[in-house]
C-alpha cells in the first residue's frame, strides 16, 4: 500500500523521508515539485499526482507536504486518512507538528513511522497504543528510563482514583449571508474527550436534547446500538484526549446567528478614493460576550492602500497581498466596534467590478449556539467517584459576507 | 561509540544513525557495526538496529544474513510482543535467500496462540510475496487458515493479504463471508476499508442486481443493454434479495457513522454499487458530513459526489447548499463543488442555482469564473426553459472588463448559439462588434466561425468583419488565422460579390504563414472554392461541404461514465486504470448457489433446542404452528435461506426426528459458535416480520376456540408437554394443591397456570382447576360461592359441575384478575353439602403475558424504562445451567415471558406485559463465560420488578 512518506516544507526541501518497503528514491518527488510549481499556491496542489510508475497522495498541513507515494491501485482517502492520522500523532506527541520540531525528534517520529506502518498497512495508529511502544519525549523522560527501564506490558498507571472528564463543545459556523438574509448556515460540533480514569470504566454520556443532533459520527469506542435505540454515547474510554463525537445540526433547526455586520464599501468610478465602512454588532448571543473577533478581507486588486481607523483593536493592510485584517478582540454591546476610512485606488482605472467578502472569526465562551446540552455522565464499572467538568464553547467557522 | 560496551553510547550512535536515515543520508557504511547490536540486550538499541536492518538488509544481503539466528531464536520467545517483532523484521528483511526460513516462520505464526502474532504473519504473507511470488500457492493455504481466524485484530490484515496475493480466489472467502460481516463493525478502521472494497467485488460476483427488475433503466444505457433486457423481461419474478446480501449492507450501514472518511467513503461504494436504488440515499447525508473535513478530502469526496450525482441527481439534492462555494475554498475544490452544483441543477432549483452562479463570476479568482461560466453554458443546455437567461446573462457577461472573462463566455455562448442560432442574430452582430476589443485567440476564433456559420443572418456586417481581420492577418495566432480563412471561404460562397477579392487577398497571405497548417488549408479552400478550369467535382460540392449544418455539440460532465471505476479507487480519481486496480465484476445473471456461505450444517434446518425439545411429542401440524410462533419469539433458527423458510411441509419434522435431535445436540455448540448463526438467525425474522407479527395472532385465536370447547382442553393437557404452551416455551410452576383430599372429605382440587390468554376478559389469567375425586360417593353441584376479593381483583367462575362420580376428575377453567398484584384470590368452593375455603396466590411469574418485539424495540423501550423501574441483581450461575437451553428453560418456567431475539450470545432478553395494566416487563440477562451474571429487570411494575428478579434469581441458582 503506502510506499514511503516524504515530508516537504515549504521551501521546497525535503527533510524528513521514510520507506516502508525498498527503497524509493526521492527523485519521484520531482513530480510534486513540478506540480506545485503550477498551482501557485499551496491549497491549490492536487492531493493526487499520477507519475509514471508511482502515485503521490499529499496532504498540507502546518506549512509541511506530507507526501506518500504508493504504486498499486488503493482508496486515494485510505491514504490520505491516514495522513492526516500521522499529523495528528506528531501533534498529540510534540504539542505542535512543525519542521523545527520534527527535525529535532526526528528519531522518535521515525520510530513512530515505523511503527504505524507494516509494509505499508496501518498497524497501530491510535496515539494511546503508540505511546505506550514509544514513550514522547519529555524531560523527565531520561530519568524514568534510567530507573525503571522500559516496562513491558504495563497497560495502565497505578494512579489513585483520580479522574477527570472534560467535554467541549465547539459548534462551528458556516454562513454566508448576503444582503441582509442568510444564505445558509450548519453548526457543526464535536465533544473532545479528556480522560483520565484507571482501570476499565464504563461511561456513558446522555444529552437533554439528542434529537438536535441530525448527523453523527463517533470515536470507535463508542457503542453503536445504544446510540440508535437510546440516544446515549455508551463507551470504555482510552487513555488521554480524544474526539469522542463530531455532530451535525441541521440547517432546519434555524441556527441563530449571534453576530451581524454592516458594511458600507463603495468605490467611484471618477475619483480615486472609495470608502470604507464596517460595523460589527452582537445578536442573541444569551448575555455571553463574543470574544478573539478577527475581521479579515481580501481587497480587489485595485485597492493600493488604506487608511482606516479602528475604534478598538487593531488592523493591518498588507498592499501586496490586499489582505485587510482587522484585530477587534471583544464585542462590548454598549460600544460596537466599527472600522472606517477610505481606499485609495489606482488612478485612472476604473473601479473594480468585484465585492470583496468578509470573513469574521470569533468564538464565544460557555455557550453552545446549538442548543445542545449534556444531562449527565455516569460511570459504572469502577467503584471511585470521577470529577467530572464540562466546557462548552462556540466558535465561528466559515463565517462569510458577501458584499 | 557502537563498539562499546555502554548501552547508553550505543544508543546514541544509533539515534544519530537513524537520523541520518530519516534525512535521507546513506549510512550503509556503518552496517557491520551495527548488525554485531542485533543481538543487544537493551531494548531501546535493539529496536533502532531493527529500524536500520530493515532499511539497508537488501543492500548488504551477506551481512543481514548474519542477524537471521536472532530473530530466529525471537520466534520461540514467551511474550508475544518479541515474536511478532521478530516476524516483523524477519519479513521485512528483503533477501531472497531467507524465503524458505521466512515461509516456516509465517506457517509457524499463523497457527500461534496470540492474535497479534496471528496478524503480523497475514502482514507477512504480502511481503513475503513480493519478495518470491512462487510461494504463492504455499501462502494461499496460509490465507485461507488466517481467513477463518474469528478475532477482529486478524480479519483486517488478512484480507489485505488476500488482495495482495490472491484476489482471484474468491472462493476463499465463502466460507467467511458472514463472519467477516459480523465482525466488521468490530475490526479496526484500516481494515474496515480493506474488508468493504473486498466484499464490494464479492457481493457483485455473488448476488443479483437489485435493481434489475426496476425496469432495467441503467441497464440500458450499459453496454450489454441487450442481453439484460432480454433476460429481465421474461424473468419478471419478483426481486427477492438474498438475505447475505441484506446482511452486508445492514452491518455496513453504522459505519456511516465512522470517524474515519476512508470507511465512511468504503461504505458510500458499497452501497453505490450494491443497494437497491431505494437505499442508496442514506449515504449522501455522511458524504455531505466529509465536506467539512480538510480539503484533501473533500477533493476526493467531491470527485465521487461528482460521478454520483449525475447518476443519481435526486440523492443530494436536499443537500444543495452544502456544495455552495466559500471565496476561501482552494481553487480545485471550487471547480469541483461547481461540478456538482451543475449536476444537481433541475428544473426546480435552477433560480438558485444560477443566482449563486451570478455571485461566483464576480469572484477574484477568474479560473474560477471561466469554469462558473462553463457550468452555466452546462445548465442552460440541460435546462431548456433558462436557456434564454443564461443567454442573456452571458451576454451580459460580454461588456466585462476582464478579457479572461469575456472570451470564456464568447466561447460558450458561442456553443449555445449553435443550437437554436435561428433567434439570435442581434447577437451575433454584437459579438461582430467585439472582434476590435477582444484579443483572446480562441474568443476570437469562435467570433469569426459563428459569423461564418451564420453569415446569412448578418449579411451585410459580416464582409466587414472579414475586412478588417484581413487586414490584422499576419498578426494573428494560428487558430484565428485558420478560422480567417473558413469564414473567408463561407463568405465566397454565399456572398462572392462582396468577398471575392478578400478571399482571395487572405488566401494569398495564408499560402506564404509560417505554419504549415495554414498553409496547407489555404491550397485546399482555394481548389475548393475558386473554380477553376478543370471544374474539379469538388467545388460543385463546396457550399454543401462547407454549409452544412452542423450538430450542435454537447456539453456534458467530465464526470460521465466514470463510475464504470468501482467508486473511491484511485482509478475513478484519475480516470485511468491504476495499476493493481481490480475490476469490479457486473452482476450475474443467474445467483450462483448461496449454500456455498453455510458454515456448519449445509442446508439444514437448525432449529432451537426448546423447540426441538418440544417437537418429539407433538403433532405436525402442531409442529408447524410452533415453528411459526418461535421464529415470532426468536428461537427460530434457519440456516439462512431467507422467504423459504418456515417450512409449510408438516412432515418434514416428524418424519426426520434423528435430524431434529442432532439438530438438538448441535444448537449448542452453535450458539457457543459464536454471533454467526444467531446474527443471521434476527436477521431471518426481520425479513419474516410480516409473517411472525401475524402468528402470535393466530395462535391465540386457536387457543380461544380451544379453550371454548373445555373438552378438548382438559385433552390436551392430560399430557405432559401441553402442545399450546409452545407460545412460551417451557411451562409454569406445576400443579399446586389448592384442597387437600384429606381437608375436603375426599374432594381433592389442584391447579395449574396454563399460560393461555383467558377467554372472556384478556386481562384475566387463566388458571385450569382439576378436580378429583377420592371418595365414595359422587360429589355434586361444584361450584365457586361467594367470593370475598380484595379491592381489584375479580373472578370469573368456572361452569358448576353438576357431578363428579367417585374415582373420576376433570378440569375446569377459571380467570382470576390478579390486578398485577400477588394477593391472593380467596373464594369458596362448594358443593352441595360442604363449603371449602381456598385460596389462590399467584407467582409474579404469571401475571404477565409474553409479547414479541424485535431486538431494537427492546431496546427503545428499555431505554424508557431506567431509573426507578430498573432494578439489576448480579449472581453466579451454577455449573449445571450455563447453557443457553437450560437458561432459557428456566427463565421461562418462573416467568410467563417471551424471549426476543438477541445479537449477543450470552446475553437473553426477555419480555412481556402485566395482563391488567399492560405495562411492560424487560428482563435481561447478560451472562458471562466464567458464570458471574447480571439480571435486569425493566419494569414500570416497580413491585412485579423486584419479585420477579428474585423469582428468576433463585430459580437460576438452584
Amino acid at each position: 500500500m503506502i510506499h514511503s512518506l516524504f515530508l516537504i516544507n515549504s521551501s521546497g526541501d525535503i527533510f524528513l523521508e521514510k520507506h516502508w518497503k525498498s527503497v524509493v528514491s526521492r527523485s519521484v518527488c520531482d513530480y510534486f515539485f513540478e506540480a506545485q510549481e503550477r498551482a501557485t499556491e499551496a491549497e491549490n496542489v492536487p492531493p493526487v499526482i499520477p507519475t509514471p510508475h508511482h502515485y503521490l497522495l499529499s496532504v498540507y498541513r502546518h506549512k509541511i507536504f506530507f507526501v506518500a507515494v504508493i504504486q498499486t491501485e488503493v482508496p486515494p482517502l485510505f491514504v490520505i486518512e491516514f495522513l492526516h492520522r500521522v499529523v495528528d500523532t506528531f501533534q498529540d506527541y510534540f504539542g505542535v507538528c512543525s519542521e523545527p520540531v520534527i527535525k529535532d525528534n526526528v528519531v522518535v517520529v521515525y520510530e513512530v513511522l515505523e511503527e504505524m506502518l507494516d509494509n505499508g498497512f496501518p498497524l497501530a495508529t491510535e496515539s494511546n497504543i503508540l505511546k505506550e511502544l514509544i514513550k514522547p519525549p519529555t524531560i523527565l523522560r531520561t530519568v524514568v528510563n534510567t530507573i525503571t527501564g522500559m516496562e513491558k506490558g504495563e497497560t495502565h498507571r497505578e494512579l489513585p482514583s483520580w479522574v477527570k472528564a472534560l467535554n467541549n463543545l465547539l459548534p462551528a459556523f458556516c454562513l454566508i449571508p448576503i444582503s441582509g438574509s442568510t444564505i445558509t448556515a450548519e453548526i457543526q460540533g464535536v465533544i473532545d474527550a479528556c480522560v483520565k480514569l484507571t482501570g476499565m470504566p464504563d461511561l456513558t454520556l446522555s444529552f437533554m436534547n439528542p434529537r438536535l443532533l441530525d448527523d453523527v459520527s463517533f470515536h470507535p469506542c463508542v457503542r453503536f446500538k445504544r446510540w440508535e435505540s437510546e440516544r446515549i454515547l455508551s463507551f470504555i474510554p482510552p487513555d488521554g484526549n480524544f474526539r469522542l463525537l463530531s455532530y451535525h445540526v441541521s440547517a432546519q433547526n434555524l441556527v441563530a446567528i449571534p453576530v451581524y455586520v454592516k458594511h458600507n464599501i463603495s468605490f467611484r468610478d471618477s475619483s480615486s478614493l472609495g470608502r470604507f465602512e464596517i460595523t460589527v454588532g452582537p445578536k442573541q448571543t444569551m448575555g455571553k460576550t463574543i470574544e478573539g473577533v478577527i475581521v479579515t478581507s481580501q481587497m480587489p486588486k485595485g485597492v493600493l492602500n488604506m487608511s482606516l481607523t479602528p475604534s478598538q483593536g487593531t488592523h493591518t493592510f498588507d498592499p501586496v497581498t490586499k489582505m485587510l485584517s482587522w484585530d477587534v478582540g471583544k464585542i462590548n454591546p454598549q460600544k460596537l466596534p466599527s472600522l472606517k476610512g477610505t481606499m485609495s485606488l489606482q488612478a485612472g482605472a476604473s473601479k473594480p467590478d468585484e465585492n470583496p467578502t468578509i470573513n469574521l472569526q470569533f468564538k464565544i465562551q460557555q455557550l453552545a449556539i446549538s442548543g445542545l446540552k449534556v444531562n449527565r455522565l455516569d460511570m459504572y464499572g469502577e467503584k471511585y467517584k470521577p470529577f467530572k467538568g464540562i466546557k462548552y464553547m462556540t466558535k465561528a467557522g466559515k463565517f462569510q459576507v458577501r458584499t | 561509540m557502537l563498539d562499546t560496551n555502554k548501552d547508553s553510547l550505543k544508543l546514541e550512535a544509533m539515534k544519530r544513525i537513524v537520523a541520518m536515515i530519516a534525512r535521507g543520508k546513506n549510512a550503509s557504511d556503518l552496517f557491520p557495526a551495527v548488525v554485531k547490536n542485533v543481538a543487544c540486550k537493551n531494548i531501546e538499541v535493539k529496536k533502532l538496529v531493527y529500524v536500520y536492518l530493515v532499511r539497508y538488509a537488501e543492500e548488504q544481503q551477506d551481512l543481514a544474513l548474519l542477524s537471521i539466528s536472532t530473530f530466529q531464536r525471537g520466534l520461540k520467545d514467551p511474550n508475544q510482543l518479541i515474536r511478532a517483532s521478530a516476524l516483523r523484521v524477519l519479513s521485512s528483511i528483503r533477501v531472497p535467500i531467507i524465503v524458505p526460513i521466512m515461509m516456516l516462520a509465517i506457517k509457524e505464526a499463523a497457527s500461534d496462540m496470540s492474535p497479534y502474532v496471528r496478524k503480523t504473519a497475514a502482514h507477512a504473507i504480502p511481503k513475503l510475496y513480493s519478495l518470491d511470488s512462487d510461494q504463492k500457492d504455499q501462502l494461499i493455504e496460509v490465507i485461507e487458515k488466517l481467513l477463518a481466524d474469528k478475532t477482529t485484530l486478524v480479519a483486517g490484515s488478512v484480507v489485505m493479504a488476500f488482495e495482495e496475493v490472491c484476489p482471484e480466489r474468491i472462493d476463499l472467502i465463502h466460507k467467511n463471508y458472514r463472519k467477516l460481516c459480523n465482525l466488521l463493525i468490530d475490526v479496526e478502521e484500516w481494515g474496515q476499508v480493506v474488508i468493504i472494497s473486498m466484499l464490494t467485488r464479492y457481493a457483485r460476483t455473488q448476488f443479483l442486481s437489485p435493481t434489475q427488475n426496476e425496469g432495467g433503466r441503467e441497464e440500458a444505457k450499459g453496454p450489454g443493454s441487450e442481453e439484460a433486457a432480454t433476460t429481465a423481461l421474461p424473468a419478471r419474478k419478483p426481486y427477492v434479495m438474498d438475505p447475505d446480501h441484506r446482511l452486508l449492507l445492514r452491518n455496513t450501514k453504522p459505519l456511516l457513522q465512522s470517524r474515519s472518511a476512508a470507511v465512511v467513503m468504503a461504505v458510500a461504494q458499497l452501497y453505490f454499487h450494491l443497494a437497491p436504488k431505494a437505499e442508496v440515499g442514506v449515504i449522501a447525508k455522511a458524504l455531505v458530513r466529509l465536506l467539512r473535513s480538510h480539503s484533501e478530502v473533500q477533493y476526493v469526496v467531491l470527485q465521487n459526489v461528482a460521478t454520483m450525482s449525475i447518476k443519481r441527481r435526486g440523492m443530494f439534492e436536499p443537500y444543495l447548499k452544502s456544495f455552495y462555494i466559500r471565496s476561501t475554498d482552494p481553487t480545485q475544490i471550487k471547480i469541483l463543488k461547481l461540478e456538482v452544483l451543475t449536476n444537481l441543477a433541475s428544473e426546480t432549483n435552477i433560480p438558485t442555482v444560477l443566482r449563486e452562479f451570478q455571485t461566483y463570476i464576480r469572484s477574484m479568482d477568474k479560473d474560477f469564473v471561466a469554469a462558473t461560466i462553463q457550468a452555466i453554458g452546462r445548465c442552460a443546455t440541460n435546462i431548456g426553459r433558462v436557456r434564454d437567461t443564461c443567454l442573456n446573462g452571458l451576454v451580459q457577461l460580454l461588456s466585462n472588463r476582464d478579457e479572461l472573462v469575456v472570451a470564456e463566455s464568447v466561447v460558450v455562448i458561442k456553443k449555445l448559439l449553435q443550437m437554436q442560432p435561428a433567434q439570435h442574430g442581434e447577437i451575433i452582430k454584437h459579438l461582430a462588434k467585439l472582434t476590435d476589443s477582444i484579443q483572446v485567440p480562441m474568443a476570437r476564433a469562435s467570433i469569426l466561425w459563428l459569423i461564418g456559420e451564420y453569415c446569412e443572418h448578418v449579411p451585410k456586417i459580416a464582409p466587414d468583419v472579414l475586412r478588417k481581420m484581413a487586414k490584422s492577418f499576419t498578426a494573428e495566432e494560428d487558430i484565428v488565422k485558420l478560422q480567417v480563412i473558413n469564414l473567408a471561404a463561407k463568405l465566397y460562397l454565399t456572398n462572392s460579390k462582396q468577398t471575392k477579392l478578400l478571399t482571395q487577398y487572405v488566401l494569398s497571405l495564408a499560402k506564404y504563414d509560417q505554419n504549415y497548417d495554414i498553409r496547407d488549408r489555404a491550397r485546399f479552400t482555394r481548389q475548393l472554392i475558386v473554380p477553376s478550369e478543370q471544374g474539379g467535382a469538388l467545388s460543385r460540392h463546396a457550399k454543401k461541404l462547407f454549409l452544412a449544418p452542423k450538430p450542435a455539440p454537447v456539453l456534458e460532465s467530465s464526470f460521465k461514465d466514470r463510475d464504470h471505476f468501482q467508486l473511491g479507487s484511485l482509478s475513478h480519481l484519475l480516470n485511468a486504470k491504476a495499476t493493481g486496480y481490480q475490476e469490479l465484476p457486473d452482476w450475474p445473471e443467474e445467483a450462483p448457489d448461496p449454500s456455498v456461505r453455510n458454515v456448519e450444517v449445509s442446508g439444514g434446518e437448525r432449529l432451537n433446542c426448546v423447540c426441538a425439545d418440544c417437537m418429539s411429542h407433538t403433532s405436525p401440524s402442531v409442529s408447524w404452528l410452533m415453528r411459526v410462533a418461535s421464529g415470532g419469539c426468536g428461537f427460530h433458527a434457519e440456516s439462512g435461506r431467507g422467504p423459504r423458510a418456515p417450512a409449510l411441509d408438516p412432515r418434514s419434522p416428524s418424519t426426520d426426528p434423528e435430524s431434529e435431535s442432532a439438530s438438538d445436540s448441535k444448537s449448542s455448540s452453535e450458539s457457543g459458535s459464536g454471533e454467526s448463526s444467531s446474527e443471521s438467525d434476527s436477521e431471518d425474522q426481520e425479513e419474516e416480520k410480516g409473517r411472525s407479527s401475524e402468528s402470535p395472532r393466530c395462535l391465540m385465536t386457536l387457543a380461544e376456540d380451544k379453550a371454548g370447547t373445555g373438552s378438548l382442553l382438559a385433552h390436551f393437557h392430560t399430557g405432559p408437554p401441553p402442545p399450546l404452551q409452545l407460545l412460551s416455551p417451557g411451562s409454569g410452576a406445576g400443579r399446586q394443591e389448592l384442597l387437600h383430599r384429606v381437608a375436603g372429605e375426599g374432594l381433592a382440587v389442584d391447579y395449574t397456570f396454563s399460560r393461555q390468554p383467558f377467554s372472556g376478559d384478556p386481562h384475566m389469567v387463566s388458571v385450569h382447576i382439576h378436580f378429583s375425586n377420592s371418595s365414595d360417593t359422587p360429589i355434586k353441584g361444584l361450584h365457586v360461592g361467594t367470593p370475598k376479593l380484595p379491592a381489584g381483583i375479580s373472578i370469573q367462575e368456572f361452569p358448576e359441575i353438576e357431578s363428579l362420580a367417585p374415582g373420576e376428575s376433570t378440569t375446569a377453567v377459571m380467570g382470576i384478575n390478579f390486578c398485577d398484584s400477588t394477593q391472593a384470590a380467596n373464594f369458596q368452593l362448594c358443593t352441595q353439602t360442604r363449603q371449602f375455603y381456598v385460596s389462590i396466590q399467584p407467582p409474579v411469574g404469571e401475571l404477565m403475558a409474553p409479547v414479541f418485539m424485535s431486538e431494537n424495540e427492546f431496546k427503545k423501550e428499555q431505554g424508557k424504562l431506567t431509573g426507578m423501574s430498573e432494578i439489576t441483581e448480579k449472581l453466579t450461575l451454577p455449573d449445571g445451567c450455563r447453557s443457553d437451553h437450560i437458561v432459557v428453560q428456566k427463565v421461562t418456567t418462573v416467568a410467563n415471558l417471551g424471549r426476543v431475539p438477541c445479537g449477543a450470545s450470552d446475553e437473553y432478553r426477555f419480555a412481556g406485559r402485566t395482563l391488567t395494566s399492560g405495562s411492560l416487563v424487560l428482563l435481561t440477562l447478560d451472562a458471562r463465560p466464567t458464570g458471574a451474571a447480571q439480571l435486569t429487570v425493566n419494569s414500570e411494575k416497580m413491585v412485579i420488578g423486584t419479585m420477579l428478579v428474585k423469582d428468576v434469581v433463585q430459580a437460576l441458582t438452584q
